[in-house]
C-alpha cells in the first residue's frame, strides 16, 4: 500500500516535471501546514512524511537525469493502471456472490423450538401460519443438546417465535474477551461496534453481509472520569495513539503500541505512579488502568491560548415569530440560567434579533440601558460598533437583564412579515469570528430576504406520495458556505426552528451540520395554543444553557492498521482524512463511521479502536478525552453472526439510509435497509445447510433485526403513504444523524410498559425509592387493552394512554380525576398524589426521566383524542395502510430469500 | 486548415493535460493531509468549467471538421463533464464537495476520474501531434 502510494506520488512528481508546472506549488503542497489544528492532535503517520522526502531525493534525481527520463515519458505515462479503488458500492459494503454450502456453523433444525409455547392459544394475530402447534410438539424438548453452543448464536424461527422481544431492554453484547480485559475495555455507553467479533479478512464480513461501524458518544455526561494532569502524555511515535489499557509492556522500558506495533520507550516520568506514589510500576498507572481517561493538555496542544466560553443569541422578532410568543419562554429561561451557563470570568455574551433589518444590542459596561443599533442595509450587513456587541457576562450582567426583561415586549407591536435571516447569520458570524463560541439561532418561517433566501418547495398534495419524495437535499450552498466559514473559524450554529409551516429544514439544518451545532425543531410551536411543544421549548432550554460544552475541539479516531474508516456520520466536518473539526461539541452529541477491512489482521488477535477529542472546556483548559475499545477477531462466520451487535448495525444502518436517500432517493433507501436484513438472514441460513431453507432462521444475536428494520421503515424519516410533513421527515433524518445510540434506539423503537398495575416485584432500589420494573410490552394495538394505561417511552417524548374503559381506581389515584370521562384532552403532568399507585407511576417515570439528559415531556391520549394518532403511529408491528405488519413483513423477507 | 485545426487541439489538449495533472496532485495532497478539504475543493472547482469549455470546444471542432472518428472518441468523455457539472446537487458547493469528499470514497474515485481523464488527453495528445505533423506533410 504504501510502496504503491509512493509510487503514484513519484509518478504524479514525474509527469509535473515533465510537464515544467511552476514549482512554486509543488513546495507550498507538499509541505506540511502547521497552521491548523491537524497538527495539534497528531497528523497521520510519518511514513508519509518520509514517502514525500523520499520523492524530493526523487525531484533531485529527475532534474539530473531528466533527458533520458523524457523519451520514456511518451510510453510509460498512460501506462499507469489507476490504484485499485475501492468504488464502495452504494450501501457501504459489497455483497459478492456467497459461496454455496459455506459450511462452518451447523446448528440443526432440533433448535428451532419457540420458546414461548404458551402463547399459541391466543393466536389471532398471526391466523396465515398453520400447524404451528404441530411443529412445536414434534420439536420440543430437544434444545437441550445445544447447551455448549453460546446463546446469540441459537438458532431462532422468527415466524413462530411469537414474542421476540425481550421482557427488559436490550443491553449491548459484551466482547468475547478474557475476563482482563472486559473489566478494562470501553462503556457501551460510549463506544459501541456493529460486530462485536471483528472478521479476520474483508472476504468474511463480505460473506456475513452486516455493516462495519462504530457508533461512538464521546463527550457523554459521565459520573466517573479520571483526569490526568501530566506534563508530558505519553503516546505512541509512530501513529500518535495514545496509551491506554491495551497496549503490552515488553519490559520496565518499553511499551508496544496496540494499534500500529511499533514499540515505544515509556518515559521517566510514566514510572512514577502518583495514585500509589510508587515507582517502578507503569502498568498500574491510570492511563493504563482505564479505558476513558482525560487528559489536561499542555500549551503543544494549543494553537492560540485557549478561548473563553461566548454566547451569541440571534433572535428572530418577525411578526410571524412574535405571534407564536417564544421570545418569552428564551428570554425567561435565560434569565434564569443566566448564572448556571457554563464558562468563566471571561465568558462573553451578545445578542442580535432580525426582522426586516437587522438589530445590534450595545450593552458595553456603563452604560444605564441597552442600546438598540439597526443596521437596514442587508446587502452588505456590517457591524456597527465591533467591541461592544459581545460583552463580558458579569461586568454588564445588569445590562443584560434589562434587555432579556425587555426583549419579549420590544416587538409586541410588529407588523414586519419579512426575516432576513441570511444577513443575520453573516453579521453574527463577523462577530464571532474572532473569537469563536456558539451561537444559537431562533428562527420561526422560511427566510425571505437578502442573501439565503428560500422559497416553499413543499407540495402538500405529495406528502402521503408513496413514489418520490422530492426536496431532500437543501436548496442553496449559502447555508452550507456559512457553516464551513464558522467551522473554520471556530464557532457552531445550533438552529431551533420553530415554525407552524413549511419553513425548508433540509436547506436550514446546513448551517448547523457542517459547523458541529445542533438541530431543535418544535412543529406548529405557539405559546398557549400548543402548551406541549412550549413546555418541550423550556425543558429542552434548560438542558442546552446549562449543559457541558467544548470548544474549538477536534476529534480523531484510530484503529488498528488493517481497518480503515471510509465514511463518516454526524455534525461535523471532516477536514482531513481522519479528522473532524467540531466547532463545539456537546454531551448530546453522537457519532457513526464505518469502517472497511483493507489487509487481513491474520497477526493479531485482537484489534483496537480509539478516539481522542481535544477541546477546550468552558473554564478554559485544554483537555483531551481518550476511549479506547478493544474488540476480538475472529476467523469463523459463526463467531462473526455471535457477536452481532443488532441495535449498533440498525443504528448505523439508519446513519447510511439518510445518506442515501438524500444522495439518491428514499425508495433506494428504503429497498436497501429490506435488502439489509433479506442478505444477512439469507447469508445466515445458508452457512448452515442443514437448516430447513424455506424457513426464516436469524441466530438470537439478529432476532430483532427485521423488527427494527420495519420500526425504521415506519420511523417518520422513511415512512411512505402516511402523511408525513417534508420538515418533519428532515428533522427525523437530521435526529438519525447526530443522536447517540440509547437516544436514537428509543426514537426508532420506543419501550412500551403497562403502568396500571405496577407491582414491587422485580423492582429496584435508587436512591431510597422503589422504582417498579414492569415488562416491556410489544408495539402492537394487540397488546393495548381497554382496561389498562400504558406508558410509550419514546425518548423525547413520553406518552400516557388510557383505555376506555380504565380502571377508576387507577384514573383517580394516579392523575387525580374522579373518571375517565373528565381527564382533560391536554394534559401534560402527573399530579402528586399520595397514594401507592401513584407513587410507584411517578417513581417509575422519574427513573426514566433520570436516565437520560434530555428532560421528556408527557403526554396523556385518552383513547378517542386526537392526538391518539401519535401514539398509534408508533405500534411499529401493526399493518398500516401503506406498511406491513412484522409478521407480513417476516414473510416478506422470507419471500425474498427463497428468491 | 486541416493542419491549423490540429495545431489548436494540441494545444488545447496540452492545457487539459496540465489540468488533469494538477487535479491529481491537488487531490494526492487532501490524501496525504497537505492541504484541507476546504482549500483542496476551492481550488479544483475553479478549473471545472475551464476543463469542460475546452474539452467541449476540442470536440465541437471535430465534430465541425468532420473527423469523425476523434470526435467519437472526445464525445463520452465531454458528455461526461458536462453530466456530472450539471448533476451537482444544488446545495454542493461544486462538483468536489468539501463536505463529501471524504465520504464513501469519493476521494478515490476522484483520483480514478482525474487518472483516466490524463491517460486519455495523452492518447488524445499523440494523436493530434500525428494528424498534425500529417496534415503539415500534405500541405
Amino acid at each position: 500500500m504504501e510502496v504503491c502510494h509512493s509510487l503514484k506520488q513519484i509518478f504524479v512528481l514525474f509527469l509535473y516535471l515533465f510537464l515544467a508546472i511552476d514549482s512554486s506549488s509543488t513546495t507550498s503542497s507538499a509541505s506540511p501546514v502547521i497552521n491548523n489544528y491537524d497538527a495539534l492532535e497528531g497528523g497521520g503517520y510519518p511514513g508519509e512524511l518520509f514517502a514525500a522526502s523520499a520523492v524530493f531525493c526523487f525531484l533531485l534525481y529527475i532534474i539530473f537525469v531528466f533527458p533520458i527520463l523524457e523519451t520514456n515519458s511518451a510510453t510509460s505515462s498512460p501506462a499507469p493502471t489507476p490504484q485499485t479503488s475501492r468504488m464502495p458500492k452504494p450501501f457501504g459494503y459489497g455483497y459478492p456472490t456467497l459461496q454455496p454450502g459455506y459450511q462452518n456453523a451447523t446448528p440443526s433444525t432440533s433448535a428451532m423450538q419457540p420458546s414461548n409455547p404458551g402463547h399459541h392459544s391466543g393466536f389471532q394475530q398471526y391466523p396465515q401460519y398453520p400447524g404451528v402447534n404441530q411443529l412445536s410438539s414434534t420439536l420440543g424438548g430437544l434444545s437441550l443438546q445445544h447447551s455448549q453452543q453460546p446463546e446469540s448464536l441459537r438458532p431462532v424461527n422468527l415466524t413462530q417465535e411469537r414474542n421476540i422481544l425481550p421482557v427488559s431492554p436490550v443491553l449491548a453484547p459484551v466482547p468475547n474477551l478474557n475476563s482482563d480485559l472486559r473489566k478494562l475495555n470501553c462503556s457501551p455507553d460510549s463506544f459501541r461496534c456493529t460486530l462485536t467479533n471483528i472478521p479476520q479478512t474483508q472476504a468474511l464480513l463480505n460473506k456475513a453481509k452486516l455493516p462495519l461501524g462504530l457508533l461512538l458518544h464521546p463527550f457523554r455526561d459521565l459520573t466517573q472520569l479520571p483526569v490526568i494532569t501530566s506534563s508530558t502524555i505519553v503516546r505512541c511515535r509512530s501513529c500518535r495513539t495514545y496509551i491506554n489499557p491495551f497496549v503490552s509492556f515488553i519490559d520496565q522500558r518499553r511499551w508496544k503500541c496496540n494499534l500500529c506495533y511499533r514499540v515505544n520507550d515509556v518515559p521517566e516520568e510514566f514510572m512514577y505512579n502518583p495514585l500509589t506514589r510508587s515507582y517502578g510500576e507503569p502498568h498500574k498507572r491510570p492511563e493504563v488502568q482505564n479505558s476513558t481517561v482525560e487528559f489536561i493538555a499542555s500549551s503543544d496542544y494549543m494553537l492560540r491560548p485557549p478561548q473563553p466560553a461566548v454566547y451569541l443569541f440571534v433572535l428572530d422578532v418577525s411578526h410571524n415569530a412574535v405571534e407564536a410568543g417564544y421570545l418569552t419562554i428564551v428570554c425567561q429561561s435565560l434569565l434564569e440560567n443566566l448564572d448556571k451557563l457554563p464558562g468563566d470570568s471571561r465568558t462573553r455574551i451578545g445578542f442580535i434579533t432580525f426582522d426586516s433589518t437587522v438589530h445590534f444590542y450595545n450593552l458595553q459596561e456603563g452604560l444605564s440601558q441597552p442600546q438598540m443599533l439597526i443596521v437596514s442595509d442587508i446587502d452588505d450587513v456590517f457591524l456597527p460598533t465591533p467591541d461592544s456587541l459581545l460583552v463580558n457576562l458579569h461586568e454588564s450582567k445588569e445590562l443584560i437583564k434589562d434587555l432579556l426583561s425587555a426583549l419579549p415586549n420590544m416587538f409586541i407591536n410588529t407588523r414586519e412579515t419579512h426575516s432576513a435571516l441570511g444577513p443575520a447569520l453573516q453579521a453574527a458570524f463577523k462577530l464571532m469570528s474572532p473569537t469563536g463560541g456558539r451561537i444559537s439561532v431562533f428562527q420561526s418561517q422560511l427566510p425571505s430576504l437578502g442573501a439565503g433566501l428560500l422559497h416553499s418547495r413543499e407540495d402538500p398534495n405529495q406528502r402521503s406520495s408513496t413514489k418520490v419524495v422530492q426536496h431532500l437535499g437543501p436548496a442553496t450552498d449559502f447555508y452550507k458556505k456559512l457553516a464551513l466559514d464558522c467551522s473554520g473559524q471556530q464557532t457552531a450554529v445550533d438552529l431551533f426552528l420553530l415554525s407552524s409551516q413549511y419553513a425548508d429544514l433540509a436547506s436550514l439544518a446546513c448551517m448547523s451540520k457542517y459547523s458541529a451545532g445542533c438541530i431543535y425543531y418544535y412543529p406548529s410551536f405557539h405559546h398557549s395554543h400548543n402548551p406541549a411543544q412550549a413546555e418541550k421549548l423550556q425543558k429542552d432550554l434548560k438542558r442546552y444553557l446549562t449543559r457541558k460544552i467544548g470548544f474549538e475541539a477536534v476529534m480523531r479516531i484510530r484503529c488498528t492498521k488493517g481497518l480503515s474508516i471510509h465514511t463518516f456520520h454526524g455534525n461535523f466536518f471532516v477536514r482531513s482524512t481522519d479528522l473532524l473539526s467540531l466547532a463545539n461539541i456537546n454531551p448530546d452529541a453522537g457519532f457513526a463511521v464505518q469502517m472497511s477491512i483493507e489487509e487481513s489482521l491474520t497477526d493479531t488477535s485482537l484489534v483496537c479502536f480509539q478516539t481522542a477529542l481535544l477541546y477546550t472546556s468552558s473554564k478554559g483548559e485544554r483537555r483531551i478525552r481518550v476511549h479506547t475499545l478493544c474488540l476480538p477477531v475472529v476467523t469463523s462466520l459463526s463467531d462473526v453472526y455471535a457477536g452481532a451487535d443488532v441495535q449498533a448495525a440498525v443504528c448505523l444502518l439508519a446513519n447510511m439510509a439518510v445518506d442515501r436517500s438524500v444522495s439518491s432517493s428514499l425508495s433506494d433507501a428504503r429497498d436497501a435497509l429490506v435488502n439489509a436484513v433479506v442478505d444477512s438472514l439469507s447469508a445466515y441460513i445458508s452457512t448452515a445447510s442443514n437448516l430447513q431453507q424455506s424457513t426464516l432462521i436469524a441466530p438470537n444475536s439478529l432476532r430483532l433485526f427485521p423488527l427494527y428494520v420495519l420500526a425504521l421503515l415506519k420511523q417518520k424519516a422513511f415512512r411512505t403513504g402516511t402523511s408525513t410533513r417534508l420538515d418533519d421527515r428532515i428533522y427525523a433524518m437530521c435526529q438519525i444523524k447526530s443522536q447517540p445510540l440509547v437516544h436514537l434506539m428509543k426514537m426508532i423503537h420506543p419501550n412500551l410498559y403497562r403502568i396500571d398495575r405496577l407491582t414491587n416485584e422485580g423492582a429496584i432500589h435508587v436512591n431510597d425509592r422503589v422504582v417498579p420494573q414492569p415488562p416491556l410490552q410489544k408495539l402492537s394495538a394487540e397488546k393495548l387493552t381497554r382496561e389498562g394505561a400504558f406508558l410509550m417511552d419514546c425518548g423525547s417524548i413520553f406518552y400516557i394512554w388510557i383505555g376506555k374503559s380504565c380502571d377508576n381506581s387507577f384514573i383517580k389515584d394516579v392523575l387525580g380525576y374522579p373518571n375517565y370521562a373528565s381527564v382533560p384532552q391536554k394534559l401534560t403532568q402527573l399530579p402528586e398524589l399520595d397514594t401507592l399507585s401513584s407513587e410507584r407511576a411517578r417513581s417509575f417515570i422519574t427513573w426514566l426521566r433520570d436516565s437520560r439528559p434530555l428532560n421528556p415531556v408527557l403526554q396523556v391520549i385518552r383513547d378517542e383524542s386526537p392526538a391518539k394518532t401519535d401514539f398509534f403511529q408508533h405500534l411499529v408491528e401493526d399493518r398500516t395502510e401503506a406498511a406491513f405488519s412484522y409478521y407480513e413483513f417476516l414473510l416478506h423477507i422470507q419471500q425474498q430469500i427463497c428468491k | 486548415m486541416e493542419s491549423v485545426v490540429f495545431v489548436f487541439s494540441l494545444i488545447d489538449c496540452c492545457a487539459l493535460i496540465f489540468l488533469s495533472v494538477y487535479f491529481i496532485i491537488t487531490l494526492s495532497d487532501l490524501e496525504c493531509d497537505y492541504i484541507n478539504a476546504r482549500s483542496c475543493c476551492s481550488k479544483l472547482n475553479k478549473w471545472v468549467v475551464p476543463e469542460l469549455i475546452g474539452h467541449t470546444i476540442v470536440t465541437v471542432l471535430m465534430l465541425i471538421s468532420l473527423h469523425w472518428f476523434i470526435f467519437l472518441l472526445n464525445f463520452p468523455v465531454a458528455t461526461w463533464n458536462i453530466y456530472r457539472f450539471i448533476m451537482v446537487p444544488s446545495g454542493n458547493l461544486g462538483v468536489f464537495d468539501p463536505t463529501e469528499i471524504h465520504n464513501r470514497g469519493q476521494l478515490k474515485s476522484h483520483m480514478k476520474e482525474a487518472m483516466i481523464k490524463l491517460g486519455f488527453h495523452l492518447l488524445c495528445f499523440f494523436m493530434y501531434l500525428y494528424s498534425m505533423i500529417l496534415a503539415l506533410i500534405n500541405d
